[in-house]
């Protein structure tokens, strides 16, 4: 008996120790990322450009923007197909094409991003022969996708069908019980959803490489290369440059507030959604 | 009834679309590759010389390298994975469940670019270190062979176990979550301690947790920016921990746009297909088992009993 309890004792601990573990690589990174990102982190970074080689200061100003319209345009590619199929998903659910949707759904979210990355410079950037944000838009929005549309058909289906059946009793259509009174019920959840898809896809770099690219420039053109915070950082991490690499992890911060600060708000909207249906 | 056809249709182009986007994935990558693949056969899968200036591509220390780094990363990750969703679903006071699983979900939700940065400026200083101070009665295994750079298999590794932990703890947190109540209390009846409850709960729940724990083993095959800025990226096929290798996302992602020729970026889009295809396969399977495990536990999450004797 007292050797069961041993073990027992032992595994307990092994959970307990597996834990901390986990936490360590956490603590350490936000560590480094915010002790060393803090060094860089003035107006310039976020107002500047990048200077060039040997000249020190600059900023990522044109990266912070690029990256802002990447996410942009991605949600503009994601949102209507993963909402929607989400609907569907969720409306004709237990339908062979509903699984069939659910599927190729966790297919796409399970591809490399770095594979999403040569698919998109195979249909977006080779026929034109130019990097674009546009690419880097559509290469984003591919990533985010899958997100959207099961998070939408999570949520859907979370929402009591006495509302939709309320709904269609009354005399509404199929479309308008689902976008006036089924989607408005979930909106909350789905927003949050789809704010750790932005934070996420915020955060990708692999799709980037070679579809957006990286510009050295201010640029909105949706037809010309343009910088983002995620390559940028790439770019001068691998550099030799001390103070590029300063700049790297002041970078690594901004991205890491983004992701913090989403995944925070998330948290405390599905807090609150769930005392709300509890209350 | 009325427009109800029309509504259907609608949100099921988007659906529609949706699956095209990935059966086109697919597709791409076979025409843009297919220049190599009709060139070079299953012999670029075997061969090991990559030398793009003398026009030689071999593919195998790629996915030698891809193969050892996530097997490596799953050795690492899935024990402490497995802990952690212990303690979170089983173990931990219901005030700590919150919070812990906010930071696990915050491991995941770290770009993988800040990892990387992570990994070159503290993570490698961090394994050269330990490589110098590696006992030499064991670095004549081919395992330890090697000069101790920091940057290699073993930096890999460990960053890739890191970043596949969170996703393997939530599904097995899922997968506990669905097994019935009713086998750790039938085992703690007879006496069992708390660990044996648990082994016969994570027994009972075993395809639901080989599906996380290859869930996992997806995302460490596909992981790029990480990977690519502490491996080495040297082609080579090594059984060392400490040698610099290359994995099949790395070499995409850094030789793609330097790709001088054709053929080079055919054969750059071919192991991208193959990833696509073995990420495909991998995730697939995974998920197979997770639903089979969530739908065999189902009958018995019913609380048959209670309701046939009310019936009766």
């Amino acid at each position: 008996m007292l050797r069961r309890k041993v073990t027992s004792a032992l595994f307990t601990a092994f959970c307990i120790g597996s834990v901390a573990l986990a936490l360590v690589p956490l603590a350490m990174i936000l560590f480094f990322v915010v002790s060393q990102g803090v060094q860089a982190l003035n107006l310039e970074f976020f107002v500047g450009r990048p200077r060039p080689v040997g000249e020190t200061g600059g900023g990522m100003g044109n990266a912070i923007v690029g990256t802002l319209l990447l996410t942009g345009l991605g949600s503009a590619f994601a949102l209507p197909v993963g909402i929607l199929s989400g609907v569907y998903m969720s409306e004709y659910a237990g339908t062979r094409l509903a699984s069939a949707i659910r599927f190729a759904a966790d297919t796409l979210n399970g591809v490399p991003s770095i594979v999403v990355g040569v698919f998109v410079y195979g249909v977006a950037v080779l026929p034109f022969k130019q990097f674009s944000a546009l690419a880097g838009g559509l290469a984003l929005g591919i990533m985010m996708i899958p997100i959207v549309a099961r998070t939408t058909e999570e949520l859907l289906l979370l929402v009591p069908s006495t509302m939709r059946e309320g709904a269609l009793a009354l005399g509404a259509t199929r479309a308008r019980a689902v976008f006036t009174v089924v989607l408005p019920a979930a909106a909350p959840g789905i927003v949050t959803g789809v704010v750790l898809a932005l934070a996420r896809i915020a955060g990708e770099t692999a799709p980037l490489l070679f579809t957006a690219f990286n510009n050295r420039f201010f640029s909105t053109r949706l037809t010309q290369p343009v910088a983002s915070l995620t390559v940028q950082v790439f770019t001068y991490a691998i550099s030799p440059f001390e103070d590029w690499h300063r700049q790297a992890w002041a970078g690594a911060l901004v991205l890491v507030t983004i992701v913090l600060v989403c995944s925070l708000l998330a948290r405390l909207a599905t807090a609150r959604l769930e005392g709300m249906t509890r209350g | 009834m009325r427009n109800d056809l029309g509504f259907r249709l609608a949100t099921g182009f988007f659906g529609v679309l949706l699956m095209a986007i990935v059966v086109a994935i697919g597709l791409e990558l076979v025409r843009q590759s297919w220049q190599s693949i009709t060139t070079f056969g299953f012999g670029f899968w075997t061969s090991a010389p990559w030398d793009p200036v003398a026009g030689k591509f071999g593919a195998l220390p790629f996915i030698w390298g891809t193969l050892y780094s996530s097997v490596m990363a799953l050795l690492l990750a899935t024990p402490v994975a497995l802990g952690i969703a212990v303690f979170v679903s089983e173990l931990c006071p219901a005030r700590l469940r919150a919070p812990l699983s906010f930071l696990t979900e915050l491991l995941a939700a770290i770009p993988s670019i800040v990892y990387g940065l992570w990994g070159i400026f503290v993570l490698v200083p961090l394994v050269r270190r330990f490589e110098v101070a590696f006992p030499d009665a064991l670095r004549g295994l081919p395992m330890f062979s090697g000069p101790p750079l920091g940057v290699g298999m073993l930096a890999a590794a460990l960053i890739l176990a890191i970043m596949v932990v969170p996703f393997t703890s939530s599904v097995a947190r899922e997968v506990l979550k669905a097994v019935p109540r009713a086998q750790r209390e039938g085992a703690l009846a007879l006496g069992a301690t708390r660990f044996e409850a648990i082994s016969a709960a994570l027994y009972y729940g075993r395809t639901g947790i080989v599906g996380a724990i290859m869930l996992g083993f997806g995302r460490a095959l596909g992981e790029t920016m990480a990977v690519t800025m502490v491996i080495g990226n040297n082609p080579q096929v090594h059984a060392s921990l400490f040698a610099p290798q290359y994995t099949m996302a790395a070499v995409i992602a850094n030789e793609f746009t330097e790709a001088s020729s054709a053929l080079y970026l055919q054969a750059l889009v071919e192991i991208g297909l193959v990833l696509f295809v073995i990420t495909l396969i991998v995730n697939s399977l995974s998920r197979l088992l997770i639903w089979a495990m969530a739908r065999s536990s189902q009958p018995a999450v019913v609380p048959q009993p209670a309701s046939a004797a009310a019936a009766a």
